[in-house]
């Protein structure tokens, strides 16, 4: 199968460590512009560990050592990046829901403060835009004010997107982003991911294969570290080549 | 426009964060500073003062001519008031710790706790003074002393002032023994008692060891009340009832007289070296262990 | 000899436990009672306000008063800024390497080093080091020294205690490290680096032997009018007219000790009602 699609992402032989655990080994994978590409496998497949390698937030794990390279639009991030400046680029929506503890508006309005946005006349339409973005909006509208962290789990996760959205970032990384969450907020999260995937390339951890199947166009599957198979999703779930990510999809271990 | 602010946020950035590195290290450069500043100007003594006669001199006659700066008297008062109020402080305050730990019922426990923290917050000047106008005349009546201000004034003072040090410390060490094994004990039969005694004492031992160090600390090096209550004699005691002079006050008392650059000054800076020796031998060996209990 | 049956030896032993407790928290009680009702009836709008007279033995402690003020003060513009920088680099920025083992064997040590240590200290290096003379920049100096381990072991847990989510989120944002610090870390633990703060500084307000040849003087009716003067020190009046004042009305030492003793008070209890206050509005 040959795609024309721009490669977003390119990871070569991608290696991690933390002190002499090897928790990533000898990752090859390319991620495609605008597409969801969805990461399974059991739990310490390395897939967290993926996600956090991508946006340099193990950095502040102690002992974090890397070998091979992460290219973003063909420039290595860990080299032509700072850390904060490739961060802007690839948001990252946590497993729970973090709201900062500030107000709703707050929230949404910290990444563009940051970087330098102050007038409100500039901030509001931003917040707004985002919020409805996120499918939060309508919730939200009459209490910006109200601490973030009053909302429920399932708004707060969506009040996380938003905030992600608002510093315009050009890939969004899911980590496990419903593991906390009711049925009907998982359903209102997989809706915005939809929505954003003709503005966004975006990478969705999970543990939920059936996630990974509604929303997803590629999936890779990885476990203890090893990328075992990556293909168009509707591949990997009714015709992998692995005989693991069988066992694995139709729930015979993980 | 934009690009030019971003680069002035990664100056402040760099700026900021090595301000947050000297200010972490300062602790450090304070510590050597301290250290350096003592050896400079207590070792000008032995410029002409040998530091034999300083460290073993029975004698300290700081202006008689020719002067002699023998600390052993001080260091013996120092040890004498100190182990006097160890001697109280000890049994007292590992009483008192497992009382109001284990045994108070949780109002009671409140006050008290709220009473030993009141007692830390007191300046060591107004204990002073009020040890110096009661507890001196009633050592000085029960004992029948010519006067009160003696070691023991100073012990008794300097026993109940190391208390809220030994209390919390103690406190913490009984916190840290995880519950089951208070649970196990008792779920065997023991009484509360005898779970407190083979269980509780045991595993806590090296924290309630160094709750004991950090008080001993806190009673050699403190200055004013042991000043004001130990009547200031320079010379070697014979017993808890006399009047000693300490490290620390001789320091307090004499500086104000001493002339700056002189042997005397210099001598009062030898004494401040001996006594950081001192506290930071057991500084070091109270943390290390209260982190040994803590694995 | 008689055995005791478990229950009976455990009801001695309390009581005796319980003895032991009340020798230390009954003098403790006896102590504030003494000072209140000595030095309640010196207490008047005079005492506060007017400089001692006739030798110490009429008049009040006004200069004494706002020395101690000033020293505070001072030693909070100096040991605020730094306290809180050092926590930040030690709960921020350090790594679990020999330099932070380094520092935390530092920060035991002066928190261990004897009070009149610091005065000595402070006497070779502000007074005739660096030339400040006695005064309330090298007393204000010392005492910054002395009450910076309370100080960044106490930001330092308030540090701690906010959760390392926030951080991540913070970062995930694009915000730098500094500036994560600056705007999630800090505001939240703010009540817990004020509260340890007003407890090193109302330990430093009642402190006398770092004082005693930095900055404190024994008479001066006029009140400083530069960081480079000296001035008086409640602490350390109380010393001259308890030891080195004969004659003088007991009013007026117990008085001095009333205050000095409420001052401190006031500020621990402060502390105390900023974190009884901000753990009630905590939402996390």
């Amino acid at each position: 199968m040959v795609d024309k699609a721009k490669i977003k992402i390119e990871i070569r032989n991608l290696s991690v460590f933390y002190g002499s655990l090897e928790v990533l080994k000898g990752v090859n994978l390319d991620v495609e512009e605008k597409e969801i590409l969805a990461v399974i496998g059991p739990a310490n497949s390395g897939k967290t560990s993926l996600l956090r390698t991508l946006n340099r937030l193990n950095e502040r794990n102690e002992g974090f050592r890397m070998q091979g390279e992460i290219l973003l639009d063909g420039r290595n991030i860990y080299k032509k990046y700072s850390s904060d400046d490739l961060r802007r680029v690839m948001g990252m929506i946590f497993a729970l829901p973090v709201s900062l503890p500030l107000s709703i508006y707050d929230n949404i309005a910290y990444g563009p403060r940051l970087h330098g946005v102050k007038k409100k006349s500039e901030l509001d339409p931003i917040v707004r835009q985002s919020l409805e973005a996120a499918f939060l909006w309508e919730e939200v509208k009459d209490r910006l004010n109200l601490p973030a962290m009053k909302l429920s789990g399932g708004q707060q996760q969506r009040l996380c997107i938003a905030r992600t959205l608002a510093i315009e970032p050009e890939v969004i990384l899911y980590d496990e982003p419903c593991s906390g969450l009711d049925p009907v907020s998982t359903t209102k999260v997989e809706e915005a991911m939809r929505q954003l995937k003709n503005q966004y390339t975006q990478i969705l951890v999970t543990n939920n294969t059936k996630q990974a199947a509604r929303v997803s166009d590629r999936t890779a599957f990885f476990l203890m570290g090893e990328l075992i198979e990556i293909d168009r999703t509707e591949k990997i779930f009714t015709a992998p080549r692995d005989q693991r990510t069988d066992d694995y999809v139709t729930g015979r271990f993980g | 426009m934009k690009s030019s602010r971003a680069y002035l946020n990664r100056i402040f950035e760099f700026v900021i964060e090595k301000a947050i590195f000297l200010a972490g290290i300062l602790s450090i450069v304070f510590v050597f500073l301290i250290f350096l500043f003592l050896i400079k100007e207590g070792f000008s003594l032995f410029r002409t003062y040998s530091i034999f006669s300083f460290l073993f001199g029975t004698k300290w006659y700081p202006i008689s001519s020719p002067p002699q700066f023998g600390i052993v008297p001080l260091l013996l008062g120092s040890v004498a008031v100190t182990l006097g109020a160890i001697l109280i402080a000890v049994p007292l305050g590992i009483g008192s710790a497992i009382y109001i730990a284990e045994i108070a019922p949780r109002w009671l426990r409140e006050i008290l706790k709220a009473t030993v923290e009141f007692l830390a917050a007191i300046p060591s000047i107004v204990l002073g003074f009020i040890g110096l106008v009661t507890l001196a005349p009633l050592v000085k009546k029960l004992f029948h002393l010519p006067t009160g201000l003696t070691a023991l004034s100073g012990s008794i003072m300097l026993a109940f002032m190391a208390m809220p040090t030994i209390v919390s410390m103690m406190e913490d060490a009984f916190t840290a023994v995880p519950k089951s094994y208070r649970e196990g004990a008792l779920a065997l039969g023991a009484t509360r008692w005898e779970m407190i005694r083979r269980v509780l004492l045991p595993a806590s031992a090296s924290g309630m060891l160094a709750a004991i160090m950090l008080g001993i600390g806190r009673v050699i090096g403190e200055t004013m009340a042991v000043l004001m209550i130990t009547g200031n004699a320079a010379r070697i005691p014979t017993g808890l009832t006399q009047p000693v002079r300490t490290m620390t006050a001789t320091i307090a008392a004499e500086m104000g007289e001493a002339v700056q650059g002189g042997n005397h000054y210099f001598a009062l800076f030898a004494i401040g070296i001996v006594l950081f020796i001192i506290t930071f031998l057991i500084n070091v060996t109270a943390s290390f262990l209260v982190r040994s209990q803590r694995k | 000899m008689i055995r005791l049956n478990p229950k009976m030896t455990e009801k001695i032993v309390f009581f005796l436990l319980l003895v032991a407790t009340l020798v230390i928290v009954i003098p403790v009680m006896l102590i504030t009672v003494m000072i209140l009702t000595n030095g309640a009836g010196t207490l008047s709008w005079e005492f506060l306000t007017q400089p001692p007279r006739l030798g110490m033995r009429a008049g009040g402690i006004f200069p004494a008063i706002v020395g101690t003020v000033y020293l505070v003060f001072g030693t909070l513009c100096f040991a605020l800024p730094v306290g809180i920088l050092a926590a930040v680099y030690l709960s921020e920025y350090a790594r679990d390497n020999w330099l932070t083992r380094l520092i935390d064997i530092a920060i035991i040590n002066l928190a261990g080093v004897p009070s009149v240590v610091y005065g000595l200290f402070g006497l070779g290096l502000f007074v005739s080091f660096l030339n400040f003379g006695t005064s309330i920049i090298a007393g204000s100096l010392t005492l910054t020294i002395m009450s910076l381990p309370v100080i960044i072991t106490a930001s330092r847990e308030a540090l701690n205690s906010i959760p390392q989510s926030f951080r991540e989120a913070s970062l995930a944002l694009g915000a730098t490290r500094w500036q994560t610090v600056r705007r999630v870390v800090l505001p939240n633990a703010l009540p817990g680096i004020m509260t340890g703060t007003i407890l090193a500084l109302s330990r430093a307000a009642g402190e006398t032997a770092p004082i005693l040849f930095t900055v404190a003087a024994f008479y001066l009716p006029s009140l400083p009018t530069s960081i480079f003067d000296q001035c008086m020190a409640l602490p350390y009046h109380l010393y001259v007219i308890s030891t080195q004042v004969p004659n003088i009305k007991p009013g007026i030492q117990y008085g001095t000790a009333l205050v000095l003793i409420s001052m401190v008070l006031v500020m621990n209890v402060v502390a105390v009602l900023i974190r009884t206050h901000f753990r009630k509005r905590k939402l996390w």
